[in-house]
């Protein structure tokens, strides 16, 4: 059971870092990154499990693994749909703000379209 | 009527290869439509949406016909390794819900978005029957999982089908909706997970049964559901975590956004109840109830105010499904058994099922609606539709229909809820929540009364285009379903307490209904932006008196919005859910609190 703890730590500190740079930074990519410095926290939370989960024979606990294999698929597919959604905003408005009220907020057209 | 909590694990039952179908056949329609390609992917998409409402109807006889769950274990390998699909009531109520609301919109889109005669292949049309079978198939995955991390896998599936459906004309504001959604969605489940996580951790499996029989109030299953709760209710845009939901739902194409409100945020709903009903029902106790319902109401008057205030229709329907979804969440507390301390399944849940239900129906038909409106006459403004009862009689028929449906007019499924919902605030004590349903009737109708109104003025014609007339049917056949959910035998699917079915007549109950209806007719006219439509008071009257009410109620309105402004900041949300997370967790049971 050595490291663990320590890994669980690590993966704590970059929840936490994930966390902050999602909530601080107003720049979508920023936000993006900080989404993957979040999940790699948690994924180092299922790695933690796993090799706590240790039995007879197996190093590590393969369930936690395996669910840890498809999250990571998941937020990569999330980052790739997140990134397409962010260029294509900036080549129609060059403006990448996620504020309400502001250019890209439909109540600002009046237009009602 | 069992629910998760006392399905059993054994083998596959008679049957269950349908819930394998449930979800195969989008997934096969999607690989089609998307291999086909060009103009025959509409074509597919129609023929899959038949063969999905078949599975759908399927699979509610076979219910009726076996009185027990339906179970297929993926690959013969036993939970906790492997994977089980169960279907109870609930789910299987859920999923013919989607059938239908499925299939009216696709024949709607069947005009919306047609390839164009000179092009091979259009982008709209070509994304929008693709994406439009993804979330069917994550939905019916959601309903059908019997484990926390195929709902993980499932949810996520509905997200990204979702998300690029917000922004599919490709407009600035749409495509910022779009990101700002999935941002604030990956947020929410990537909290899920981390709960997951925590869970296996303690407990050795995620499968809901198992878990249901093994969760204790520990520290860390406090935490883990806190996170799972919190991560939910980010995705389902709970007041406060509301900041995606309107303007994504208002920007969407009509067809898109009659998915988006009916169904999408149910599917994030229905994992928070598998969650406090299916897998930890011991754990929230009173107090968790209370806040998580409490968040309802808050929702129920934040949206239907900041409703009332908007002056575009697809906004006023987006900020109705705010308000809606509150009500969704009043289930909890009064689902939480006083004697045992524990979440049971019971009236309540079911007057929230049929509340989702009942919803999903008639926001459609709303959004339907709105759509055609616009696409009528140019404009969703609320101001400008004068005259258009005229023009468009079948539209703002399926319209007002479908905010009968919502107002609880009998016998639609909200009435019925209603009356269930109050029972179960009478029998737990809570008379509190029965306030909340009487008031949350009020604000429901002062918004779609305001619609109307403005709708049956007299005005001199606007020039309208013409709307396909299977777009006027499919929204006023979803409107008038809604309307007559309240006569369906709900006892065959879901657990109904005796004598709760039963509409009693009398003048109580004519009062009952016609009060929240006054009530929302003067806040309608209180609170609604009227321009010119609102009589000038040429003399000292009626209207002369109201007026300092009307400047007092204006105050108001403009405080709710900036409320609503002010939390669908970006920090302001992440700030909640963060707290929303550390209070959830305190609330939940302590761990020497007798369970």
């Amino acid at each position: 059971m050595s490291g663990t703890v320590e890994i669980g730590l690590c993966g704590a500190l970059a929840a936490g870092l994930g966390l902050y740079g999602v909530l601080v930074h107003p720049h979508p990519l920023r936000k993006i990154l900080a989404f993957n410095v979040l999940a790699s926290g948690m994924f180092l939370l299922f790695g933690v499990v796993a090799r706590r989960g240790a039995a007879a024979g197996l190093g590590a606990d393969p369930v936690p693994q395996a669910l840890l294999i498809t999250a990571i698929v998941v937020s990569f597919a999330a980052t790739a749909l997140a990134v397409v959604l962010l260029l294509q905003l900036f080549a129609a408005s060059h403006d990448v703000s996620l504020r309400p009220g502001g250019p890209t907020d439909p109540k600002s057209d009046r237009d009602g379209r | 009527m069992t629910v998760a909590s006392e399905l059993t694990l054994t083998s596959t039952t008679a049957g269950g290869f349908l819930l394998v179908l449930a979800v195969f056949v989008p997934v096969v329609g999607m690989l089609t439509a998307f291999s086909t390609g060009g103009r025959q992917v509409a074509r597919v998409g129609l023929v899959t949406v038949g063969f999905g409402l078949l599975v759908a109807g399927a699979t509610g006889v076979r219910w009726l016909q076996a009185g027990e769950p339906l179970v297929y274990v993926l690959g013969r390998w036993m939970p906790p390794l492997g994977v089980a699909l169960r279907a109870d009531g609930p789910a299987v109520v859920m999923m013919a819900v989607v059938a239908v609301v499925m299939a009216a919109v696709a024949v709607f889109a069947r005009a919306s978005f047609e390839t164009p005669a000179d092009v091979g292949e259009a982008r709209r049309p070509f994304a929008f029957w693709i994406l439009l079978l993804g979330v069917w198939a994550g939905l019916n995955a959601v309903f059908l999982s019997g484990d926390l991390f195929t709902l993980y896998v499932a949810l996520e599936l509905i997200t990204f089908a979702a998300v690029p459906l917000v922004s599919l004309d490709g407009r600035a504001e749409t495509l910022a909706a779009a990101l700002r959604y999935l941002l604030f969605a990956l947020l929410g489940s990537i909290l899920y997970l981390g709960g997951a996580g925590i869970l296996y951790g303690a407990y050795g499996t995620l499968d809901i049964v198992l878990l249901a029989g093994r969760v204790e109030s520990a520290t860390a299953t406090r935490v883990a559901g806190a996170l799972m709760t919190v991560g939910m209710l980010a995705k389902t845009a709970l007041v406060p975590l509301h900041l995606w939901l309107p303007p994504a739902h208002a920007g969407a194409p009509a067809a898109a956004s009659a998915v988006l409100s009916a169904l999408v945020v149910k599917g994030s709903f229905f994992v928070v109840v598998r969650l406090w009903f299916g897998a930890m029902p011991g754990l929230p106790g009173f107090g968790a109830a209370q806040l998580l319902s409490g968040l309802g109401a808050a929702a129920i008057l934040l949206g239907s105010v900041v409703a009332l205030r908007q002056q575009r229709l697809k906004l006023l329907v987006a900020y109705s499904t705010l308000a809606q979804i509150g009500y969704l969440f009043l289930v909890f507390a009064l689902a939480l058994d006083p004697a045992s301390s524990r979440i049971e399944a019971g009236g309540a849940l079911t007057g929230g099922m049929l509340q989702a239900i009942t919803h999903a129906m008639a926001k459609a038909a709303m959004f339907l609606s709105a759509g055609m409106i616009y696409a009528g006459l140019g404009h969703d403004r609320i101001d400008g539709l004068a005259g258009s009862f005229r023009t468009m009689p079948v539209c703002v028929l399926a319209f007002g229909l479908g905010g009968l449906a919502l107002m609880g007019m009998p016998p639609s499924g909200a009435a019925l809820a209603k009356d269930l919902l109050v029972r179960a605030s009478g029998d737990t004590g809570q008379w509190w929540w029965a306030v909340v349903l009487d008031v949350g009737g009020a604000l429901t109708s002062s918004y779609v009364l305001l619609v109307l109104a403005h709708a049956l003025r007299p005005a001199r014609e606007p020039s309208t285009t013409r709307v396909p007339w299977t777009q006027q049917l499919a929204a006023l056949a979803l409107a008038m379903g809604a309307l007559m959910l309240g006569l369906l035998p709900w006892g065959a699917f879901l657990i109904v307490p005796e004598g709760a079915a039963s509409t009693t007549s009398g003048f109580a109950s004519v009062w009952k209904m016609l009060l929240p209806v006054l009530a929302g007719g003067a806040l309608a006219g209180l609170l609604g932006h009227w321009g010119e439509a609102w009589p000038r008071p040429s003399r000292v009257g009626v209207l002369a008196a109201v007026r300092p009410v009307r400047r007092a109620a204006a105050v108001v309105g403009r405080a709710f919005e900036g409320a609503d402004l002010a939390l669908r900041r970006w920090p302001v949300a992440t700030q909640a859910l963060l707290l929303l997370a550390i209070l959830f967790s305190l609330a939940f049971l302590a761990p020497d609190t007798p369970r």
